[in-house]
């Protein structure tokens, strides 16, 4: 008898085991495949895409596209020159780097090290909503605000804008400069020199904006539709994505290097400038990049507010002229470019969603690399 | 392809509708996945099909709804793939309506006959297109030849036209739309519309660029024209329901739909094709925007 029950207790016992191993089984097939398939859908939007990207090259050929600048889709006979669109996509990236950059940085460096704790927990969710914000708000206020006051007021509005831009990283070069030109002194007037040709430097710089402000107040723009206006919008957008993750690269370098900086003597401004930013580039790379990323993938502010011309503006950096992005070109030229009418106007679109999937999935992987990296070394 | 509204009431129930919907459902699934315009619907009775310019396209739509609402039992599917396919769809008999914001061409009649299709135009509205500045601009009215002169880039300042000393900012519908077509056709004739054109995606939002900006021009349809923006004179002639009906104003043109023959009268295509003729029908072209061709009030 006791035989018996030993043994079906431990065929119970094998049971169990047997569940639970089942169910971890399942437990993680689930899982896997919740994973596989994002990452499927992925590959398949990859696989869509190319899809219906490569019977255009194959109708037209790389060359006009990748180097036309005639975007004429629904004329006979059309041509499909998209280097204006791509040339603009850049420009308005550009552009919207050179906004959400200096001030994306300048509010992680004052969020991880100059603001006190508290306020910093107070400040950063408010940063990040503004990328709560949907993307067609910003485009109305683009639109029906910001335009017409760029008409209006333009001027006034570039120079508050260079200044607002322009003074913070001036005034950082020119004590960098100075400081890098101190070093080349000899020892015993260093100190004063130091002291005399960063306050050179700083003059001369805040000189040169109040003349680059003054001569930009005179500006006047005939349209605020146009690269100016985008930019702007674009890298207040893309402002809570650089500030989230460069702050976080920063916050990572950790006490230890910071301390030890200031037990060397350093300042705060030293430390923060020669110590933390350098140990956190990767970081703050990457930040960037994502930021980019954001820019170039927005769609609904370039359609409404960016003006649409298909040409590179007479200058080429000319911020004021209207450009064309590819993300507005795929967005207002799908309605009527379907399967039935005029297939290279259909496949023209996905040739350039092509583009960007390649241009977004570089920019990825460069910044995943930098990420990893910046981990890697800070530990 | 459509019967009487009088025939065989036995087959009107709601079942038959019911199965009518799932077939036409059925077949724009199917359209969709294969993506081929030419698939053989719109064969069953009390159903008509519609397809054809996207300008159109909206009275067509109007005209549906109201005339479903009127007849539970007829289905109107509209699809707008522009006049071309419009046209294309006539004569390969897979739609009883072709909406086309212009006249059939040569080719295409040639090839309806040949199919043994007789194209027969319903004019069912006019449409303008008023070309709008900013209210503050002085110019009263310019020439067709002066505005596709702008448009191409050849004129740039408003000075040239005896206007103010403003760089003329150009706002153009997108290529996608009827509005711009019309437009390409009628003032560009066969020119290319200048690089540095904008271009919006709206009736609206021309007239939201033009309202709030000094140096624009742009053109609308006539609907959307209203006091924040100002029509010019084209060619002297101010554009309104009056001289785009008669022709007077030189930017306008009218809106067909083309059907395979004369329908049989008392048909529901027959009252589908001269709805516009109907006091309900001019309010919805009215509403739309677009100039009736009759003058009920």
């Amino acid at each position: 008898m006791g035989d018996v029950n030993l043994r079906q207790s431990r065929l119970m016992q094998r049971r169990a085991s047997r569940r639970r191993r089942l169910a971890a089984f399942a437990g993680e097939g689930l899982l896997f495949l919740v994973t596989a398939a994002s990452a499927l859908v992925i590959l398949f939007i990859f696989y869509y895409i190319c899809r219906d990207a490569l019977p255009f090259f194959r109708l037209r050929g790389f060359k006009e596209f990748f180097t036309g600048r005639q975007w004429y889709p629904s004329r006979e006979p059309a041509s499909f020159g998209a280097l204006p669109m791509f040339f603009g996509t850049g420009l308005v990236t550009l552009g919207a780097m050179i906004v959400a950059g200096p001030m994306g940085v300048a509010a992680a460096v004052c969020l991880s090290d100059i603001l006190p704790f508290g306020v910093r927990q107070a400040v950063k969710p408010i940063i990040e909503v503004l990328a709560a914000i949907p993307s067609v708000a910003y485009g109305f206020f683009a639109l029906v605000v910001f335009a017409p006051l760029l008409q209006e007021r333009g001027g006034m509005i570039l120079s508050v804008g260079a200044l607002l831009v322009g003074l913070p990283l001036a005034t950082l070069l020119a004590l960098v400069l100075g400081d890098a030109l101190a070093m080349r002194l000899p020892h015993g007037p260093r100190a004063a020199g130091r002291l005399g040709l960063t306050a050179l430097l700083v003059l001369g710089a805040w000189a040169g904006l109040g003349v680059l402000a003054a001569r930009l107040s005179a500006v006047e723009i005939s349209s605020g539709r146009n690269a100016l206006n985008v930019s702007i919008i674009l890298g207040i957008m893309a402002i809570p994505t650089v500030v989230s993750v460069s702050e976080d690269a920063l916050f990572a370098v950790g006490r230890e290097l910071r301390e030890a900086s200031y037990g060397l003597g350093a300042t705060r401004a030293e430390t923060v400038v020669k110590v933390v930013i350098p140990a956190a580039r990767s970081g703050i790379l990457a930040a960037l990049l994502l930021g980019a990323m954001r820019a170039v993938g927005e769609t609904m502010v370039v359609w409404m507010a960016s003006g649409n011309a298909a040409h590179i503006p007479e200058p080429w950096y000319n911020l004021l002229a209207p450009v064309r992005t590819l993300t507005a070109t795929i967005a207002g030229d799908m309605g009527e470019a379907d399967h039935v009418t005029g297939s290279a106007r259909y496949h023209v679109l996905f040739a350039m969603a092509l583009c960007l999937l390649t241009f977004c999935f570089i920019c990825n992987l460069v910044s995943e690399w930098a990420m990893r990296r910046s981990k890697a070394k800070l530990g | 392809m459509l019967r009487s509204p009088g025939g065989d009431p036995g087959m009107e129930g709601a079942g038959g509708v019911k199965a009518r919907l799932s077939v036409l459902v059925l077949a724009a699934v199917g359209l969709a996945l294969c993506g081929h315009g030419a698939v053989a619907y719109g064969q069953a009775a009390g159903k008509i099909v519609v397809d054809g310019s996207t300008t159109v396209g909206p009275i067509a739509k109007q005209f549906a709804e109201y005339y479903m609402s009127k007849h539970k039992d007829v289905v109107i599917s509209v699809s707008e793939s522009g006049s071309g396919n419009g046209a294309k769809s006539l004569i390969n008999g897979v739609c009883d309506v072709a909406d086309m914001s212009r006249f059939m061409k040569e080719g295409e009649f040639k090839a309806a006959v040949e199919n043994g299709v007789m194209p027969v135009a319903h004019v069912v509205a006019m449409d303008g297109l008023p070309v709008v500045v900013h209210p503050s601009n002085p110019i009263k009215g310019l020439t067709v030849e002066q505005v596709r002169r702008i448009y191409t880039g050849q004129i740039t300042n408003w000075r040239e036209v005896g206007g103010p000393n403003l760089k003329i900012v150009k706002i153009s519908r997108d290529t996608n739309s009827g509005t711009y077509e019309t437009f390409e056709t009628m003032v560009m004739q066969s020119e290319r519309i200048a690089a540095d054109a904008e271009y919006v995606g709206s009736n609206g939002a021309v007239r939201q660029s033009v309202q709030t900006t000094p140096a624009a021009i742009g053109y609308a349809g006539l609907g959307f024209v209203d006091d924040t923006v100002k029509a010019l004179e084209i060619n002297g002639i101010y554009p309104d329901r009056a001289t785009v009906s008669s022709g007077r104003y030189p930017i306008a043109r009218p809106l067909f739909m083309f059907t395979n023959g004369y329908p049989k009268l008392g048909s529901h295509l027959h009252a589908f094709v001269t709805l516009h003729l109907t006091e309900q029908g001019q309010e919805i072209v009215e509403d739309i925007g677009f100039v009736p061709v009759t003058n009920y009030r």
